[in-house]
């Protein structure tokens, strides 16, 4: 069998009555929220160290002492966990022609005018964007951040490419912390999607009305034909 | 009743018998890191400042060995790999080390040996101070002493990509960072710092900046007299003058003992990064949130309707849709 084009595999017609489809497995949304704890706590703990203000949040994780200390392990796991999610999402994260359109109807996505809208696979664009730009900024901070980790790495770059790093590595976690807000937000905003990273299920409606080529997809693979 | 000290004009008195009380304490600190809007104390204090003549040092050690003395650090046995340096670099228990550099000067055709006293320069712009996130954990005396308050320190290693002159030293075994004091309190009870106060030879002396300055200006006129024409002193105006000076007898080659840099400064990656990226950071995230949260409380939702539900129906199981269903 060919690989499909627009959804995994394992996505699934999880039930016909009402109509739940499957799209992430356990692994998948056990995967996410690792990932996402991790970032939270990077994401607290890295800015106690990022301005002054800020600084009473070490109080959450004990003290200045403890967060440097805990801030680059959480750190590696959330690159291995990301690491993992990236291979089981990125094919279908590729950029695809339909793309182009939707994001030239950008304004007509915000004000719901879905019939404006081109069919999608399992990820619009937005969702892309999101995708890729996680990944590209979880490297340049993983990269970075194991440059300026006194602890295990005191002298592995030069003090001039440390101050790079530094700042490189503070500009991508802001830039981080903006995708994760778009990503929440998102996912909040389009009722419905929640589920998907919860249960592991979407209603039919939410898939025919965001993901309709992914749903065209899992429903002619569903060939056991209707239910009962 | 204990008498208050006075400030310190030298490192040779010896001192007085009778304890005394420190003449300048926290209320004297101008700078704080991590920390807006540090109040200003009432006095000023005499800036103080140390002159190393780098062309009087004859590479004793006795500066190195009065430094783990005073501050009780224990620098370990060394190792000998056919260097003078020992040890081999500044550590979290050695603040002050000699450099020995050779030089064959192409003007006179000799082999000068040339040896600086490398330890915290005590800016009066610190970068160590300005890179540090940690409340407290750097602070400037007005008397321009940067001393690290330990209790503070988080071991980040900020003070080091801060530092331009490639100071602080992290500990292994207490995450902390240590650099040299200027000795503050020996200072704050009126005595020079070891070093000085152990140096054979005064190349090391101690007093007021401005005392430094005049018996500087004697050196090199000295050394002038004596054919280094270049003699000078070494007190950089980038990071605002320091309060360890040096007179170099090769003033327009500062690289040439041990890499001592020619213009140092605060990186302006280092401004960058606690500058306008702080700033700018923190307003795009917070516009971010408070945008996304106002978007969501007032904003219609993106909900699912009747008609998705149907005709998911009808892609699914192939029904037709019901009464109402529209495309």
């Amino acid at each position: 069998m060919a690989r499909p084009q627009f959804s995994e595999r394992g996505d699934h017609i999880a039930s016909h009555e009402p109509i739940r489809v499957s799209r992430y497995r356990g692994f998948t949304r056990a995967n996410h929220w690792v990932t996402a704890a991790c970032l939270i706590v990077l994401a607290i703990s890295g800015l106690a160290l990022f301005d002054p203000a800020l600084y009473f949040l070490t109080g959450l994780f004990g003290g200045g002492q403890t967060t440097r200390w805990l801030h680059p392990i959480v750190g590696v796991v959330l690159f291995v966990s990301f690491a993992l999610m990236f291979v089981q999402l990125w094919r279908l994260n590729l950029p695809r022609r339909e793309d182009a359109k939707w994001m030239a109807h950008i304004g007509d996505v915000v004000k719901q005018n879905e019939d404006k809208l081109p069919e999608l696979g399992k990820y619009n664009p937005g969702q892309k964007f999101v995708f890729w730009g996680m990944s590209g900024l979880i490297i340049l901070v993983i990269v970075t951040g194991v440059a300026i980790w006194e602890q295990f790495f005191p002298g592995l770059v030069s003090i001039p490419v440390r101050r790079i790093a530094v700042l490189v590595h503070a500009l991508s976690a802001v830039a981080i912390i903006l995708v994760f807000i778009v990503h929440v937000y998102a996912a909040i905003w389009t009722r419905g999607t929640l589920r998907a990273m919860t249960r592991g299920t979407v209603t039919g409606g939410w898939a025919y009305r965001h993901h309709r080529k992914w749903l065209r997809e899992i429903a002619a693979r569903d060939n056991k034909g209707p239910a009962e | 009743m204990k008498d208050t000290a006075s400030g310190p004009t030298t490192a040779v008195s010896n001192p007085p018998v009778q304890p005394t009380e420190a003449y300048f304490d926290q209320g004297d600190i101008t700078r704080i890191s991590a920390t807006r809007n540090v109040p200003q104390p009432d006095r000023e204090l005499t800036k103080l400042a140390k002159l190393i003549d780098v062309s009087k040092c004859i590479g004793c050690k006795a500066c190195q060995s009065a430094c783990v003395e005073w501050n009780d650090t224990d620098p370990g046995v060394g190792e000998n790999v056919g260097v003078y340096e020992n040890p081999h670099d500044l550590t979290p228990d050695m603040f002050t080390l000699m450099r020995f550099s050779e030089w064959e000067n192409p003007v006179t055709n000799e082999l000068e040996w040339l040896i600086r006293k490398d330890g915290c320069m005590h800016c009066e712009d610190p970068g160590c101070l300005k890179a540090c996130p940690a409340p407290g954990a750097i602070v400037q005396y007005s008397n321009g002493i940067v001393d690290f308050n330990h209790d503070n320190c988080i071991g980040c290693g900020y003070c080091v990509t801060g530092c331009p002159f490639n100071i602080p030293r992290i500990s292994d075994t207490d995450h902390k960072s240590y650099k040299c004091t200027l000795c503050s309190d020996r200072v704050a009870v009126g005595q020079g710092p070891a070093c000085a106060k152990a140096c054979p030879t005064q190349a090391i002396v101690f007093g007021t900046k401005d005392d430094m300055k005049a018996h500087a200006a004697e050196r090199i006129e000295d050394l002038k007299s004596r054919g280094y024409d270049n003699a000078g002193l070494y007190d950089p105006e980038g990071v605002g003058g320091t309060h360890v000076m040096y007179v170099l007898h090769h003033r327009d080659q500062p690289g040439l003992y041990a890499g001592l840099p020619e213009e140092p400064r605060i990186s302006p990656v280092v401004e960058g990064w606690k500058g306008v990226t702080k700033t700018a950071g923190l307003a795009a995230m917070g516009i971010a949130a408070v945008g996304a949260t106002l978007h969501g409380l007032f904003a219609r939702p993106n909900e699912v309707e009747e008609h998705d539900e149907i005709e998911a129906d009808r892609i699914v199981d192939g029904q037709e849709p019901r009464d109402g269903g529209q495309l």
